[in-house]
């Protein structure tokens, strides 16, 4: 825990945002660490892949990018600083209303919950009360979610790969791009790193094996679709940081990626659609098979199958968009000079 | 009883550092590791409150000995919790891709040398 403090001044304090960066990271894993003494195990999972393993991933996409340099001026802002220890002394004074942590009688534990706790493995009939409150008490949600994910890959894409409207500003900014603060991330991973070439090529397939585990035993121990998508791309984001992202695309390009984004909503929606079609509710899996249960578990797999694709596909496409991007930059300035 | 709040302490301090980040820093970036910081504090109160002492991770237990109770954990802030850490990446990766655009535009990621330039056309 005061690891963690500790990291978070750091990451406030430190002038390079490439070392803030890497702080952050470890914050986050050290937060999936912590999440798994307080039995969330789940969550330690997605935290684990996505906050040391795709953000970084992202961050240091955006540095290459942008400079990694923070501007230097005064540290001190006071009024801000005013704010932040009002707000701080208010929430400090709000805890001592809180509930003891940790015991069993607190208002969070009496709502709802004990029906998740108590009836789910009958009325669900699968173990991990975590995917069955996920995909089928709160399926709206989870669908809510699934279409963010999906909104924000889609425009991230927009964003990026718009192309350069007006030409007369394009010098300036262009010429960082060549002199190391920036640079194309597609020439990664030379042919001659022989050690990160033999250990990616011994990892990717056991990190898909158990990505895939992680997908389909879902319903029995921690697991699920959203851990096993950023699985999934955090093995493909590897394969391309090592062997290129020429390579990768060779193995899914961007049309591919495009077009499971959207399959993944659709199988979402699609099974919710094929309950009301069955007659009963949207997202309502009881009448997916003769038994309710069978049903539910039938239900649960698909979603989780669709949440699955749609996040590693958004997360990849992101990855995509922001090493491409370098490319995209490289490849209209040198048609620039060409035509003048 | 004091050290039965300390979880929600850490997560305070957590977000102050985070809030402080995002109002006084004006480079563009570190506006977002600080909204990071934010949104992993709110992770950690959320779990903080599900947990139960004694309790377990919420999947079910099957060969309990008898005359043993089994506690779980509350699945619902893991739920909620878990879809929030994917949606943040994704927001978050929205945030860069347009810092990355405003770079290009303005040449800087300075909020203050691109509010001058603002003021300046």
């Amino acid at each position: 825990m005061l690891l963690l403090i500790a990291g978070a001044v750091t990451v406030l304090m430190v002038r390079n945002l490439f070392v803030a960066t890497m702080l952050l990271g470890i914050v986050s894993f050290t937060m999936a660490l912590i999440f798994i003494s307080l039995d969330a195990v789940d969550v330690a999972f997605t935290e684990s892949a996505v906050g040391a393993g795709i953000s970084t991933v992202l961050y240091i996409g955006t540095l290459a990018l942008v400079g990694a340099q923070e501007k230097e001026r005064p540290k001190f802002a006071p009024v801000p600083l005013l704010i932040c220890l009002a707000v701080g002394a208010a929430l400090i004074f709000a805890t001592f209303d809180m509930p003891p942590f940790g015991a069993a009688d607190n208002p969070v534990h009496t709502h709802v919950a004990p029906r998740y706790v108590h009836v789910s493995p009958t009325e669900i009939g699968i173990p991990n009360m975590v995917a069955s409150v996920l995909a089928s008490y709160r399926g709206y949600d989870t669908f809510g979610e699934v279409t963010v994910i999906f909104t924000a890959g889609i425009a991230v894409l927009l964003i990026l790969r718009q192309q350069r409207r007006r030409k007369g500003d394009a010098d300036s900014d262009m010429v960082l791009l060549r002199d190391g603060l920036g640079g194309s991330l597609s020439g990664l991973g030379s042919a001659h790193d022989l050690i990160p070439h033999v250990i990616a090529k011994l990892l990717v397939p056991f990190i898909f094996l158990f990505g895939l585990y992680v997908q389909f035993h879902g319903d029995f121990g921690p697991g699920g679709g959203f851990q096993a998508g950023v699985i999934f791309a955090a093995g493909i984001i590897l394969y391309a940081l090592v062997f290129g992202l020429d390579f990768a695309r060779s193995v899914i390009n961007e049309k591919a990626i495009l077009f499971l984004i959207s399959i993944g909503v659709l199988l979402y929606g699609g099974v919710g659609v094929a309950g009301m079609l069955l007659g009963a509710n949207f997202l309502d899996y009881n009448v997916l098979s003769s038994d309710p249960v069978a049903g539910q578990h039938l239900g649960i797999l698909l979603v989780e199958l669709g949440v699955g694709i749609t996040v590693t596909a958004a997360m990849l496409a992101i990855f995509y968009a922001f090493v491409g991007r370098a490319d995209l930059l490289i490849s209209q300035q040198a048609e620039q000079e060409k035509n003048q | 009883m004091i050290l039965g709040l300390f979880n929600y302490w850490v997560f305070v301090i957590l977000l102050m550092v985070g809030l402080y980040t995002v109002m006084s820093r004006s480079n563009l970036v570190k506006k977002m590791i600080g909204l990071s910081l934010f949104q992993i504090s709110v992770f950690l109160f959320y779990i903080s409150m599900g947990k139960i002492s004694g309790g377990t991770a919420p999947i079910v237990v099957e060969d309990i000995p008898p005359g043993t109770e089994v506690f779980y954990s509350n699945p619902l802030p893991h739920v909620l919790i878990l879809t929030a850490i994917v949606v943040g990446v994704a927001t978050t990766a929205l945030g860069l891709s347009l810092v990355v655009r405003i770079r290009e535009a303005y040449g800087t990621i300075e909020e203050d040398d691109i509010l001058e330039m603002e003021a300046k056309d």
